[in-house]
């Protein structure tokens, strides 16, 4: 689920850029194609992290889910929560804004004054928001041991211990 | 470690209220940031240099955007006039030429302030074309077919009207419209025709490119497509 949210975040993110900024475009120069790969990852990103979750171990996502919800250190600490939290925000918010500039090329009573200023707004704080993400996750010393947790799944039980000890505690194994 | 109370579900709380603040922000965001930006503006004036678009959204409506070729490029002005024109690039620019200093307005919400034009205005044009009595609008033809769009001749003289092929001091940039596009300060962008070919002289106007999607025909910022201001 995590890998395939991040995949549709990078093609929205490159496909987005480069609709955006006028020296990558005229680079390109395939606005439509670009547009079409920007427009129906952007639908599809949100039925496939749902179909993930569906299909996947809904059971395990659950209690995820409900362990995400409290804020405070666990499995997770409380920055990769707050993270995963307004990552689902922004996703939702991505969807709503960008079809909002779709139908506002369609119908004029759609277009609201303020679309664009939500989808560049959610575009900058979600960029922050990956920075942040990527440097704890695969630079931050004290923190990036986690990313052989995301990858592998498993984690050496003495940082475990040192970074999640309420974790270690609950006896939880995730 | 005594029991603890059943914790507090504040991840659902933040996510509602992230989700619900940018929704309605949909009716509030604008506002907001002019008047945020209206307070910053002056830092943000000494970044806007410094951003990749410097405030500037390109829209095109078709597959690519038109080349241009110096050698081959005419500006083509005919219909209802007494002497039709086809000016190559160089006939253009040894036009008496005139600067301005406007704001750019697009109809979906952005703005550039402070744009340096350079360029043409549309009565030059016509004191060497001599429109025809009945010429009543004049149609801009974009070499991005099928954009076109109209204003009337009132709207073609108001003062600072003009056909730029220069942007803050260059040659127009291509994704801008080069070599020559339409500018009009009063109205939104999709009035101010980019590629610019052709200009035809007609009896009254009719709808461009967007207004028969639903625009409105005089795009005047601030009281037109439903803004009032």
């Amino acid at each position: 689920m995590h890998w395939v949210n991040a995949a549709a975040f990078l093609v929205l993110l490159v496909t987005g850029l480069f609709l955006y900024i006028p020296s990558l475009e005229v680079a390109v120069g395939r606005r439509p194609l670009l547009k079409d790969i920007h427009f129906w990852t952007g639908v599809c990103w949100l039925p496939a992290v749902i179909l993930v979750a569906l299909l996947g171990d809904r059971r395990g996502l659950l209690r995820t889910a409900r362990d995400v919800e409290v804020l405070q250190p666990s499995r997770f600490n409380v920055g990769q929560k707050v993270n995963a939290v307004l990552t689902a925000a922004f996703a939702v918010l991505f969807l709503v804004s960008g079809l909002f500039l779709w139908l506002g090329e369609r119908d004029t009573s759609l277009r609201f004054a303020s679309t664009v200023v939500l989808h560049d707004g959610l575009f900058y704080a979600a960029f922050a928001l990956l920075l942040g993400h990527l440097y704890l996750a695969l630079i931050h010393p004290a923190t990036r041991h986690s990313l052989r947790g995301m990858t592998l799944g498993t984690v050496s039980e003495e940082w475990a211990e040192r970074h999640y000890p309420r974790w270690i505690e609950s006896g939880d194994g995730g | 470690m005594p029991e603890q109370p059943e914790p507090k579900r504040y991840g659902r709380g933040l996510f509602l209220a992230t989700v619900a603040g940018g929704v309605s922000s949909l009716f509030w965001g604008k506002t907001a940031w002019n008047a945020v930006s209206g307070v910053v503006s002056p830092a943000a004036g000494t970044l806007a240099p410094f951003l990749p678009t410097q405030g500037w959204r390109i829209y095109t409506v078709s597959g690519s955007i038109p080349s241009f070729d110096r050698a081959t490029w005419r500006l083509e002005l005919g219909g209802l006039v007494h002497q039709p024109l086809s000016l190559t690039y160089d006939q253009l620019l040894a036009l008496p030429k005139v600067t301005q200093v406007s704001t750019f307005h697009c109809v979906t919400g952005w703005t550039v302030k402070n744009v340096h034009w350079g360029g043409v205005r549309l009565t030059e044009l016509f004191d060497r074309a001599k429109p025809a009595p009945d010429a009543g609008a004049l149609a801009f033809i974009s070499a991005e077919e099928p954009y076109v769009d109209y204003l009337t001749m009132q709207q073609a003289r108001m003062h600072d009207v003009m056909l730029a092929y220069e942007m803050d001091g260059k040659p127009l940039p291509s994704e801008h419209g080069a070599p020559l596009r339409l500018v009009i300060p009063e109205m939104y962008g999709y009035k101010n025709v980019k590629w610019l070919k052709q200009i035809a002289l007609v009896p009254r106007a009719q709808n461009g490119y967007w207004e028969n999607l639903g625009y409105d025909r005089d795009a005047w910022v601030g009281h037109s497509n439903g803004f009032t201001s």
